[in-house]
């Protein structure tokens, strides 16, 4: 590796940094206006706007992240006083750092860079060359995500127990109980697909998908880690950690200014990148249809080097795209779910999403063994199993009715008082 | 290179484990414990094994000290307690164990120094791919894996039996 190649790795690893942080702003932006809208409010509209002909404004409340962030800067940063000083101090740091570093081995896109420079058949592996829109390649990608994802909670834990406050301390106490929690299916709804793709490696798992996305093989792995990933970046609906009604504020009640700011910070981040890691396990990573056909015009015409650079700017859109509707959901499910009690919270992670997930590895395991050459037959076979079993699941263990002699009506209470 | 990074990841492994040891403060203990961990998790990755540098961080920085964290914090246990330390007699044993163990440690290492680390089996490229290791684990070592799943079943079952027990015990 030559200095350059050193600088060159470096710059990647700023603009990348950079980028998941912008990101942040602009998604905070994006779910307040999303949530205004779901909530029948407008939203923030008022920092920053275009001016059209006609007094018309457009794009308003897009310097809304930036007045965001310049108060958070301006406020006081207090420390309380029984705080222990060097936990309080390193935990936004344990926070924000897993949440930045997530993003190094997941393919953003695909643009080779070197070696013979042919545009990618089947998957991006360039002979003798790299992918550029991928800023470390390991054999065991998906491990690593995994293992950053755990060490994720940490920054939480130790902020509510250095805080020195009852309430920060119990946030503290219910996020590690609940990432170890969910974990294990979370790690499981992945093995389906490590098992599907036999590698470890998250450029290898993208290439196993072109023209065949794992959502269809593992529909009920795509599920579970939906729902495993709310809960492990202590998402609504899962969001115990800091309920306001219980908790003051949750692990972050004695952090102020930018100290909250990472918290803030690290929680989105790590939401977007959980939804980048579901793009790119289940939900075929670069890859969308007609851009290999347009990416061969273009390098027909104008050259090799301009078909590669279309074929990286096009697959980085197609990524972002599946990565912002995803984000949509998760913005969707904030507005309509309500928060889970702390007991079902447990109940779903170990008797209802662990058993699901144990279930799909062995039906991977079977089908791949028992029809190994059909993929279309046994990812159909596949599909409808997952399907079955979680409308059946949902039957079983969904919400109900209470029975009659359960219920206070509110007219009968009424009719007591008087 | 990389005997520059060797140094300075084995100098914040015992750096962690010395301030683990002689921290007071329990949730002090339990951080330094994981940077221990994570430093070894490093030294795993500059022997090419990378499967288990992952394994280290998820089990043992992931898991298993999130759950020591867990318990210290719920149960409010992270200052040393004041009474009388009862288990006094064991410091000076365990003291002479730690030197008998550093002494062969010392020992392997100067006496064969030239021969284990650099042999050819032992630094192929893929010695620790996560098929190798799944290969050695399902044939090699079959017998001692499935024992210390039920080692670890045991565990489980112990702790449900006591703890129904205890819930029994109250009820009445």
């Amino acid at each position: 590796m030559s200095f350059l190649d050193i600088i060159i790795l470096i710059v990647k690893a700023l603009v990348l940094a950079l980028a998941a942080t912008t990101l942040f702003a602009y998604f905070t932006l994006f779910e307040r206006i999303l949530l205004a809208r779901f909530q029948h409010r407008v939203g923030p509209n008022r920092a920053g706007y275009i001016p059209l002909p006609g007094g018309r404004k457009l794009l308003g409340g897009f310097l809304q992240p930036v007045a965001d962030a310049v108060k958070l800067f301006f406020k006081e940063d207090v420390t309380p006083a029984l705080a222990d000083k060097w936990v309080y101090l390193i935990s936004p740091a344990f926070a924000t750092i897993p949440a930045l570093i997530i993003w190094a081995t997941i393919p953003l896109g695909c643009w080779p860079v070197g070696g013979d420079g042919a545009l990618p058949v089947g998957g991006c592996a360039p002979v003798g060359g790299s992918n550029f829109l991928q800023l470390a390649e390991i054999s065991v990608g998906i491990l690593y995500l995994l293992a950053v994802t755990s060490i994720g909670v940490y920054g939480i834990a130790i902020a509510g127990w250095s805080s020195n406050n009852k309430y920060s301390m119990l946030g503290g106490v219910r996020a590690s109980a609940q990432v170890i929690s969910y974990e294990l299916a979370l790690g499981l709804a992945v093995l389906g697909v490590v098992m599907q793709a036999e590698s470890f490696s998250t450029a290898e798992i993208v290439n196993r998908q072109w023209g065949w996305w794992f959502i269809i093989p593992q529909f009920l792995g795509f599920i579970i880690f939906l729902l495993a990933s709310t809960a492990e970046v202590v998402r609504a609906p899962f969001d115990l950690v800091e309920a306001e009604q219980e908790l003051v504020g949750g692990y972050n009640t004695e952090f102020g200014s930018m100290k909250f700011a990472l918290f803030f910070m690290s929680e989105y981040i790590k939401l977007v990148a959980m939804n980048a890691i579901a793009v790119t396990l289940f939900l075929g990573g670069w890859h969308f249809p007609g851009l290999y056909t347009l990416a061969q015009f273009v390098s027909a015409n104008a050259g090799q080097w301009a078909g590669n650079a279309v074929f990286g700017l096009l697959s980085l859109g197609a990524f972002l795209l599946k990565v912002t509707l995803l984000s949509f959901l998760s913005v969707w499910i904030r507005a309509t779910v309500p928060r889970v009690r702390y007991d079902q919270l447990m109940h779903l992670g170990w008797k209802v999403l662990l058993p699901m997930a144990l279930f799909n590895v062995a039906l991977t395991a079977v089908l791949n063994v028992l029809i190994p050459d059909n993929r279309v037959l046994s990812g159909v076979i596949a599909l409808v199993v997952g399907a079955l079993v979680i409308v059946g699941v949902a039957a079983v263990n969904g919400p109900r009715k209470p029975p009659a002699s359960q219920v206070t009506l509110v007219k009968k209470s009424a009719e007591v008082v008087q | 290179m990389e005997f520059v990074v060797f140094t300075i990841t084995a100098l914040i492994a015992v750096v962690g484990a010395a301030a683990m040891l002689l921290s007071k403060n329990a949730v002090h203990s339990a951080l330094f414990m994981l940077l221990n961990f994570s430093a070894i998790a490093v030294l795993y990755l500059l022997l090419r094994a990378p499967f288990l540098f992952a394994v280290q961080l998820i089990v043992y920085a992931g898991a298993i000290i999130v759950l020591f964290l867990f318990v210290v914090m719920l149960l409010g246990a992270e200052r040393a307690e004041d009474e009388q330390d009862r288990l006094g007699w064991q410091r000076p044993l365990a003291l002479g164990m730690a030197a008998l163990l550093l002494f062969e440690v010392l020992y392997v290492f100067f006496a064969r120094t030239n021969t284990s680390l650099t042999s050819p089996s032992v630094s192929a490229e893929d010695f620790a791919t996560p098929v190798k290791i799944g290969e050695a684990l399902f044939s090699t070592y079959l017998l001692p894996f499935e024992i210390t799943s039920v080692i670890l079943l045991a565990a489980l079952v112990g702790v449900v039996v006591l703890h129904h027990r205890q819930a029994a015990h109250s009820e009445q």
